[in-house]
């Protein structure tokens, strides 16, 4: 008998809510595991922004609990969270490029981040810049940039640190279907290198470019799970809420 | 923000300058005037007022407790009080006492002076003694009110500065928002955060803390001069020492660190709002 896979993301009930609004997830329970590729679908507003939020550490639920790389995040003190997030490569829906930095220090500012030699940069970052295609646009400021190329700083600044998970917002939202295929062939290639891809999309012809991956189904904040992916059955569904 | 911090610290300079100079006057002052006595023989006849001082001088130089006394010529007397009394022979008009300046081995405290005027007593009963510390009390106990009151404004100079450089780091935070947004969810620490800006504050504050020193130590240093063109002793014993220049060399360093250490302040207690 093989040994257990030890999960990456372990998300127990989790409830959010913004102030005293009514929860925009509720009963969240699921496990992710390494080196898997996962599709987190859902009509817009079904809470797919939220989930990833919890996901790349940038918002705490407001109840249940969420172990990532073995450790509870929730009760972990504020301090110890930026370790946790440079295991983490994060493509937010809005690229959120440094406007005020060219291509090149975008791509590098995670290695910056964590403390990595200026002679140790430009290797990695310009081959990774070669990757995406921008090698050419590496003096370029982000407003220079077009919307493709853009997302294509966006998704190199999220890997260039090998993560070892990659949160990745609608990354195709603002390309056309050809570059949207190219990017979803390079999260796939980063993901065969050993990184967990989780890509949030409301584009259903998006996942079947990926036959090995495994789908989430948010709607109105609770979760389905189509595929059999979550193999973490809430435990507590309905108990002491 | 140099320009702001320039100012800060030119006044600082100033005020420091000030406060050390009025130290340095009060304190000369208490020293010269520490070991210092007056001795006066009130006597309206000039004869009795000739023996008794006579007899004074001759007492007080056999004492212990008297270093140096120095009988001042009547001539001199009228001299210095020419100006009230005319030159028309002054003695006619009032009696001028005699003077003895007295220079103690010790303090003059009272328990001296009271020996002293026990011992001349008998034989120069007209003579009266005072300290020459005691008249310049309130002077000196102003002198010392000015230097608390320069202090007080080094105070407030470094509240204003900080409260300049919170207000700057708060305005920086909101104007980078975004960017420290992003660092931090790419695993940035507050710390290193808050390291970006007190490089950005340190090279302002370096930059304005020299200007200012330049502008305050040239403002003091100015005022300094014109004191010592009155050429009257009293002003001219509050110049500067070398180790005042360097206590005012300091002012900068101290408005540097004051200002790194508030941008840092305000820059952690901001993140900490955030996950």
């Amino acid at each position: 008998m093989s040994a257990p896979e030890e999960e990456i993301v372990q998300f127990d009930n989790v409830g959010l809510r913004y102030g005293t609004d009514r929860e925009v997830l509720s009963n969240i329970s699921f496990t992710l595991f390494p080196g898997r590729f996962y599709f987190l679908t859902g009509a817009s507003g079904a809470g797919k922004t939220s989930l990833l939020k919890l996901l790349y550490l940038a918002q705490r639920p407001s109840r249940g609990a969420i172990r990532m790389f073995g450790t509870d995040v929730i009760t972990l003190p504020r301090e110890r969270l930026p370790a946790y997030r440079r295991r983490m490569g994060v493509v937010f829906q809005d690229f959120r490029l440094v406007d005020h930095l060219s291509a090149f220090d975008n791509v590098a500012l995670p290695l910056r981040v964590a403390g990595v030699r200026e002679a140790d940069l430009h290797g990695p970052v310009s081959d990774m810049l070669e990757w995406v295609g921008l090698a050419q646009r590496a003096d370029a400021r982000p407003a220079t940039l077009s919307g493709g190329e853009q997302q294509r700083v966006a998704i190199a600044r999220a890997v260039i640190g090998r993560p070892d998970m990659l949160v990745a917002d609608e990354p195709t939202g603002n390309v056309d279907p050809e570059m949207a295929l190219k990017l979803i062939r390079l999260f796939e290639a980063l993901n065969r290198l050993g990184t967990t891809v989780v890509v949030a999309t409301h584009d259903v012809h998006l996942l079947r470019k990926v036959p090995d991956s495994l789908i989430m189904r948010l709607d109105k904040g609770m979760l389905s799970d189509p595929t059999g992916a979550l193999r973490y059955p809430p435990r507590r569904v309905g108990v002491g809420q | 923000m140099p320009w702001v911090i320039a100012i800060m610290v030119a006044l600082t300079v100033l005020a420091a300058g000030g406060g050390l100079a009025l130290d340095n006057l009060a304190n000369r002052a208490r020293g010269d005037l520490a070991g210092s006595a007056t001795l006066q023989i009130v006597e309206a006849d000039p004869e009795v007022r000739a023996r008794q001082t006579e007899a004074a001088a001759a007492i007080l130089s056999q004492d212990a407790a008297v270093a140096e006394l120095v009988v001042v010529p009547q001539e001199t007397v009228e001299e210095l009080l020419e100006p009230w009394l005319g030159t028309d022979n002054p003695e006619d008009a009032v009696p001028i006492p005699a003077l003895i300046d007295l220079r103690l081995r010790d303090d003059a405290d009272e328990a001296t002076l009271d020996r002293l005027r026990d011992l001349l007593a008998e034989r120069a009963p007209a003579a009266r003694i005072d300290a020459q510390a005691q008249w310049l009390a309130p002077v000196l106990s102003a002198l010392s009110a000015l230097g608390w009151v320069a202090l007080g404004l080094i105070g407030l100079l470094a509240f204003t500065g900080a409260a300049a450089v919170w207000l700057a780091a708060r305005n920086a935070l909101g104007t980078n928002r975004d960017t420290i947004e992003i660092v931090h969810l790419l695993g940035g620490s507050d710390d290193q955060i808050a390291r970006i800006f007190q490089r950005s504050i340190l090279a302002d504050a370096s930059v304005g803390g020299l200007l200012g020193l330049v502008i305050g130590a040239a403002a003091v240093w100015l005022t300094g001069m014109q004191f010592t063109a009155l050429d009257s002793g009293l002003v001219s014993g509050g110049g500067l020492q070398t180790t005042d220049w360097l206590v005012l060399a300091l002012v900068p360093v101290g408005a540097v660190v004051l200002a790194v250490y508030t941008a840092r302040f305000t820059v952690l207690a901001s993140l900490r709002k955030i996950l």
